[in-house]
């Protein structure tokens, strides 16, 4: 393969607007859990955890870690682009990232379905 | 040492990547020719970039207008010394070269209708000089830079070959005395290339840096001057130079006419409208040279501004801040920066500051470099063509209208260029020889500067020149300052004949460049300094203490002597003279006449 | 003001004969006359006359004199002598993230390249009309503050996101001249123009840290100019 320096993957608006609109909805999260624990939803154990085994509190921490593990991975892979040269080793970050994420995501939504 | 010159073929090449080489390059390079274009900056640095008020074109945008109008005060504003076949070529080609630029992208200000904006500028009038004209189209007081990065960017569409930081050396020119190219360097490496074309075109701008006090950039060195003197070309005019009234006192940055377009009025220290006393007519909008000389005459009276009374002030308050907001943004920004004023809230100090050089290297309309020979007084130099301030079509006379520089190097650009074009397709396919000596002349003046010893420093020997030429030849000239000008002028071309520089680097080697670049200007300034102490007449923007307003010599001009074009030869500092051409193309004659505003 | 003793330490590098760049120290004596850096510099110049800069038209419209002023980029003929405080060096050294080619004088093959890429010109494929395309004033003032830009680089050399790709990234000085050409009513190719800028490198390397905002001499603002473009392309996503 000759070595060329190519651009045009033609990708990135997607990235770029998922990285808003979910900073916009962790935002939201952080606000209401923020409201709740004025309220005292935080006062003990018990309290707390009822507050999360909500219906719709489950829903939006599901929604929540979604939106985390995109916004990381959109922020992440740009830290590997910006840095990282070597075309070999970048994919191989990008794999880890996004196996890092995936099991995280996993790993979260799993606790969730126990609350 | 220098010994080695690697030679490359091109079709045309183009020296200068002004207005003028941008344009001529379009012409040949849309047409299909190999073109080498050379410039010593990245094209858009070049000093078309500071031009800031307009282009000139009877488009009749704002009002009624017509190019014969124009071609009326263009030959009135030479004070009758421009060529009348080229000034109705050009004011004729207005229209159809700024309508070019607009469809190349050109931003352009717009009026309501989404026509292309127009505003009054000095010296061009309605109907034979009646009343102020609005014909000149701007984009903001950013003209010059709008148009310049418009024709670059349509020199990128084009794939125009350029040669970017490199300096041209000499022209090549064979024993029958056509031009096949210029020798170069190239100023990152300090390798010496020769470009073997078969039609070389100077577009190298003016030499407005061999006076201390200029508008121009470091870079107007009158190169293009140099090399086709010392190739036995003459120059032509060139005592006439263009004293800009408006620059910022002190820091000698342009402030452009269009302030007073828009309604800006010069005072002096009474506060008074002194332009009323000297042009009851235009009054501010008076032509360049009769607004420097009233400033002058205003300060030298004792009315200047300031501590040292040495100014007087461009008044813009009175204008709303909109207006000064919108139309000259440059301006504002200029004033604050160069003359530490706002001048939505204070006048702004200026004094006549060197700006334009009318002569230059002379050429026919067509844009070929014509010099007197045995069958007329303007054959043509085969292969050779010249376009923008350093040539001389000529256009401007002893004087130019503003707003006529950026229409020259658009008309007589593209001219030049599509001449060449016309040429080359007669041409064969094989480049004439190079004859034998022809990086001699280069090779012996690098070589000259790389080995001397206990010589001149290039930074005060430039000094002395462009102190040398704003006292003995400057606003306004007295016969005996000129007389010694000569004498002076000369010993400061010995001096630079042995210019010395202690760094001896190949790599971007700036002291090398300066100290060309001062060759060529000495030439420019010698130039000037033996026409102006010759022409025993005022006209235009060369005007003498002993030649004052008579009856048989209005404005101290004597057409029975001296309507008559200067030719400058460097060998022998020679002085020649050739007629003016008062014929037009199709229409009459503009009949001379005592010029007043 | 009277005359004053300027002191510098500036980046020198001759590769024909330094074996590697140095910072040097140097004083030159300024007087009244001399206001802006560029005066400094050419006073420096006529001491020591191997000091390599770039200048031009010493009024801030060729951009030719952008160098690293006390880490800052900037035009040396638009900086205030007198914006310096006294006693301390004032610290030059040339536009960083280009190659050096000698002393202040950087190789702006780069950021050409990034320039040409846009296809800065005008596209438009209708045979030209005999007299001007009309475009009303509002539409031309969509131009301004685009236009006005001197290619001096000093946005994109102080842009992170270019030092990093350089090869890749436009940068904020080629995106402001994209913006001009999509912003331009005359312009057709608007479509073609975002599709080669919807790329992670060309165009979503701009992290918005207004670095380009900061510098830019003539008071323009590339981030804004690219946060447009962003915005058409959502506008024409959804």
């Amino acid at each position: 393969m000759v070595r060329r320096n190519v651009v045009g993957a033609h990708y990135g608006l997607v990235d770029w607007l998922a990285q808003r609109v979910t900073a916009v909805l962790m935002a939201a999260y952080a606000m209401v859990v923020a409201v709740a624990l004025l309220q005292g939803a935080a006062a003990d154990f018990v309290t707390w955890r009822s507050f999360m085994a909500s219906g719709l509190m489950r829903f939006f921490s599901f929604v929540l870690v979604l939106a985390l593990a995109w916004h990381a991975w959109v922020g992440v892979r740009d830290i590997w682009m910006d840095y990282v040269k070597p075309v070999s080793l970048r994919l191989a970050l990008h794999v880890l990232t996004l196996f890092a994420l995936i099991g995280s995501v996993g790993w979260a939504l799993g606790i969730l379905w126990r609350l | 040492m220098f010994r080695t010159v690697t030679i490359r073929k091109f079709d045309a090449v183009i020296v200068g990547a002004g207005g003028a080489g941008l344009r001529a390059a379009i012409a040949l390079s849309e047409a299909g020719f190999k073109t080498a274009v050379l410039s010593k900056v990245f094209p858009t640095r070049s000093h078309t970039v500071a031009a800031q008020g307009g282009v000139a074109a009877s488009l009749g945008n704002a009002e009624e207008d017509h190019w014969h109008w124009h071609m009326y005060d263009t030959v009135k504003g030479s004070d009758w010394l421009g060529d009348q076949d080229a000034i109705e070529f050009m004011c004729r080609k207005a229209n159809e070269v700024v309508i070019e630029l607009e469809h190349w992208g050109m931003p352009f200000d717009r009026l309501d209708n989404g026509r292309i904006y127009q505003r009054p500028f000095g010296g061009h009038m309605a109907n034979f000089g009646e009343k102020p004209v609005r014909r000149s189209c701007a984009a903001a007081d950013r003209t010059g830079h709008a148009m310049l990065h418009a024709m670059y960017q349509r020199n990128v569409r084009a794939h125009t070959q350029f040669f970017v930081e490199w300096m041209a050396l000499d022209l090549i020119r064979d024993e029958e005395g056509e031009v096949l190219g210029v020798t170069a360097l190239e100023m990152e490496t300090g390798d010496i290339y020769a470009f073997h074309a078969k039609a070389t075109i100077f577009a190298t701008g003016g030499a407005g840096r061999i006076f201390a006090s200029s508008t121009n950039a470091f870079i107007n060195t009158g190169d293009g001057l140099g090399m086709a003197a010392r190739a036995g070309i003459p120059l032509e005019d060139m005592e006439f130079w263009q004293f800009h009234p408006t620059g910022v006192a002190g820091a000698g940055v342009l402030i452009t006419e269009g302030v007073r377009g828009e309604g800006g009025i010069l005072r002096n220290s009474l506060g008074e409208r002194f332009m009323e006393r000297y042009a009851p007519n235009a009054k501010d909008l008076a032509s360049r040279d009769v607004v420097a000389r009233a400033m002058v005459t205003e300060i030298n009276e004792g009315r200047g501004c300031g501590p040292h009374k040495d100014y007087v002030l461009l008044d813009i308050t009175h204008l709303p801040p909109e207006t000064i907001m919108k139309r000259l943004p440059g301006i504002r920004e200029i004033a604050i920066q160069f003359a530490g004023v706002d001048p939505i809230k204070e006048p702004i100090p200026v004094v006549p500051t060197c700006h334009y050089q009318m002569g230059g290297i002379p050429t026919n309309y067509l844009g070929q470099v014509v010099v007197p020979g045995k069958r007329s007084q303007n054959e043509v130099v085969p292969g050779f063509y010249a376009a923008g301030e350093c040539a001389c079509a000529s256009v401007h006379g002893a004087n130019r209208l503003g707003t006529n520089s950026l229409l020259d190097l658009l008309v007589f650009g593209k001219s030049a260029g599509e001449t060449a074009v016309e040429e080359l397709k007669k041409m064969p396919k094989a480049h004439k020889d190079l004859p034998k000596d022809a990086f001699e002349r280069t090779l012996a003046r690098l070589n000259r500067l790389e080995t001397q010893k206990d010589g001149a420093n290039v930074h005060e020997t430039r000094l002395l020149m462009q102190r040398t030429m704003q006292k003995h030849c400057g606003v306004f000239r007295f016969a005996h300052l000129l007389k010694e000008g000569v004498d002076k002028i000369l010993e400061v071309q010995k001096r630079v004949e042995q210019t010395e520089i202690r760094d001896k680097s190949k790599v971007f080697n700036t002291a090398r460049i300066e100290a060309l670049e001062l060759e060529n200007m000495i030439e420019a300034a010698v130039a000037t300094m033996v026409s102006a102490e010759a022409r025993k007449e005022s006209r235009g923007a060369h005007v003498r203490d002993d030649c004052p307003d008579t009856p048989e010599c209005p404005n101290g001009r004597d057409d029975v002597n001296w309507l008559k074009h200067t030719l400058w030869y460097k060998e022998g500092n020679r002085l020649d003279y050739k007629s003016v051409n008062l014929r037009p193309l199709t229409v009459e004659t503009i009949p001379l006449k005592k010029r007043a505003y | 003001m009277a005359s004053r003793t300027l002191h510098f330490k500036i980046y020198r590098y001759d590769p024909d004969k330094d074996r590697k760049p140095y910072m040097q120290d140097i004083s030159v004596e300024v007087d009244e006359n001399d206001r802006k850096l560029l005066d400094a510099l050419v006073k420096l110049k006529a001491k020591d006359d191997s000091l390599a800069f770039r200048r031009s038209c010493r009024e801030g419209v060729c951009g030719s004199d952008a160098i690293n002023i006390n880490g800052k980029n900037g035009l040396a003929c638009l900086t205030d002598l007198s914006s310096f405080p006294e006693g301390k060096p004032i610290v030059l050294r040339p536009l960083p993230g280009l190659p050096v080619i000698r002393d202040l004088i950087v190789d702006m093959t780069q950021f050409f390249k990034q320039y040409h890429s846009i296809k800065p010109y005008l596209i438009n494929h209708d045979p030209p009309p005999e007299r001007e395309r009309l475009q009303s004033p509002k539409d031309r003032e969509e131009l301004d503050g685009l236009y006005e830009c001197i290619l001096c680089a000093c946005c994109s050399t102080s842009c992170p996101s270019f030092w990093w790709n350089p090869d890749k990234f436009v940068g904020p000085a080629g995106l402001l001249a994209a913006y001009r050409f999509i912003a331009d009513t005359r312009d057709q190719a608007t479509n073609e123009r975002l599709d080669d800028l919807e790329d992670p490198y060309r165009l979503f390397r701009c992290h918005t840290i207004m670095n380009c905002v900061d510098v830019c001499p003539k008071g323009l603002n590339p981030t804004r100019a690219i946060g447009k473009i962003k915005a058409l392309m959502v506008a024409r996503a959804i």
